[in-house]
Formats: structure tokens, sequence, C-alpha cells
């Protein structure tokens, strides 16, 4: 086997692990059970977005594509933060008492 | 020679990328689930593109890459810490049901600062109100 042919294979292999973990992860976003994980969920799939951009990358042999990935990363690292303060100020109980929100505490369980 | 070494990085990027996969869908807790998103998946996009520069072998791409790279482990963690952050302040109990949280009297309610010890006049009343 060449190493043309085993680089091919691999780039096929990474392509489908890739594809099912967005899968799996897309599954997250619709279930899950709080704002909070889709948030997280989002993120990572930013981060597979990220892995897809380098296999073509290399799979098409032009390497500017890792701008894309470095804009793509900025961009999710932003969403996340924003989204996070987001989740600060929307979910806060009445009274803004973290303990006293015993009884309307989800417990992230689906 | 680096076809191969590119093939094995993207691989092994690859793997991680789905067991943090398997983790955000599997794992019965936010904070748990945040263990899986932030270091797998960190790791593996960080490990498939450190294979763009070995397959292009130009220095500039080299750099854009490493930079990358550097710039998603410096802010990885940020983004998953404000995340969990905002999670608990907001009433989301970690554990999962064992009832065990550390952080429980530690975050100021009104300001949102963390203290290292739990028994402050307002922990106290909180424990009166209960």
């Amino acid at each position: 086997m060449t190493a043309e042919r085993f680089l091919e294979i691999c780039i096929l292999m990474s392509l489908a692990l890739l594809a099912v973990s967005f899968l799996m992860i897309t599954v997250r976003i619709v279930i899950g059970p709080t704002l909070a994980d889709r948030v997280l969920a989002l993120d990572s799939l930013v981060s597979i977005g990220i892995g897809f951009i380098a296999i073509i990358a290399i799979k098409t042999g032009y390497p500017l594509y890792v701008d894309v990935a470095i804009a793509l990363g900025l961009v999710g690292f932003l969403a996340t933060v924003a989204l996070a303060r987001f989740i600060l100020r929307r979910e806060r109980p009445e009274g803004s008492e973290i303990a006293a929100a015993g009884k309307d505490r989800k417990t992230g369980t689906p | 020679m680096m076809d191969i070494v590119t093939g094995i990085l993207l691989l092994i990027g690859s793997v991680f990328a789905i067991a943090a996969a398997i983790g955000v869908l599997r794992f019965p807790d936010l904070y748990t689930r945040m263990h899986a998103a932030s270091k797998a998946g960190t790791l593996g996009s960080g490990l498939m593109l450190l294979a763009i520069p070995i397959a292009a072998f130009q220095p500039d791409i080299a750099l854009r890459a490493v930079a990358g790279v550097v710039f998603f482990l410096l802010t990885a963690p940020v983004s998953a810490h404000l995340l969990a952050r905002a999670a608990y302040i907001s009433g989301l109990v970690p554990g999962h049901g064992s009832g065990i949280d550390d952080l429980k009297g530690r975050y100021d309610p009104n300001t949102g600062n963390l203290s290292s010890h739990a028994e402050s006049p307002r922990s106290s009343r909180k424990k009166v109100q209960n």
C-alpha cells in the first residue's frame, strides 16, 4: 500500500467518524434538557466543524483553509461567551438567591 | 512519509472528536458533558489542524496552524468555565442527584463573586431560610 493510498483511506475514515460525531452532537442539541446543554453542544459542533475544514484542506491540497478554521474558532468562542452571559442574565431565579432556588432547580437529566 | 504522518494525525484527531461526541451524548449531567466537550473536542480539532502544515509543508501555513491551535487551547477552558459558572449561578445542580455540591453557599448571589469559605453571613442566612 502506497502512502497516498493510506492517506486517502485515513481521510475517508476521519470523515466518517466526524460525520457520526456531528450527528451525535446534533441529537444532544435537539434533546438537550437545558439551554446550557445546547450551548455546550453548539460549542463542540464548532470544534467538529474545524476538524472538517482541516480534512478538506488536506484533501483538496489548498492549505489556506486554515484561515477559515481560525475564523470559525474565533466566532465559536465569541458565541459561547455571549450565550453564557445570556444564560447568566436570563435564568437567575426570583430574589436572586442561589440556594433559595431549590424548588425550581433542574436536575439536568433528560 | 509525510502522508503517513498526516493520515495518522487525522485518524487520532477524529477518534478524539468522536470520543467527545459520545461523551456529550451519553454523560448524565451538564458538568460531566463539559469535561468531554472541552478537553477531548479541543484536542481532536487541534490535532487535525496540526495535520495541515505537515501535509502542506510551508512555513506560513505552519505558523498559522500553530497559532490557531494555541488559540483554541487558550479559549476552550475560558468558554467552558464561563458556561459552567453561568449554569451554576442560574441554578443547575451538579452531581447528578448525588447531593454533592462543593460550591454551595460560596457564590455571592448579588455580585456573583466566589468566596473561598462557605461560612459567610449570607450563607448562614440562607440556612435559616431553608
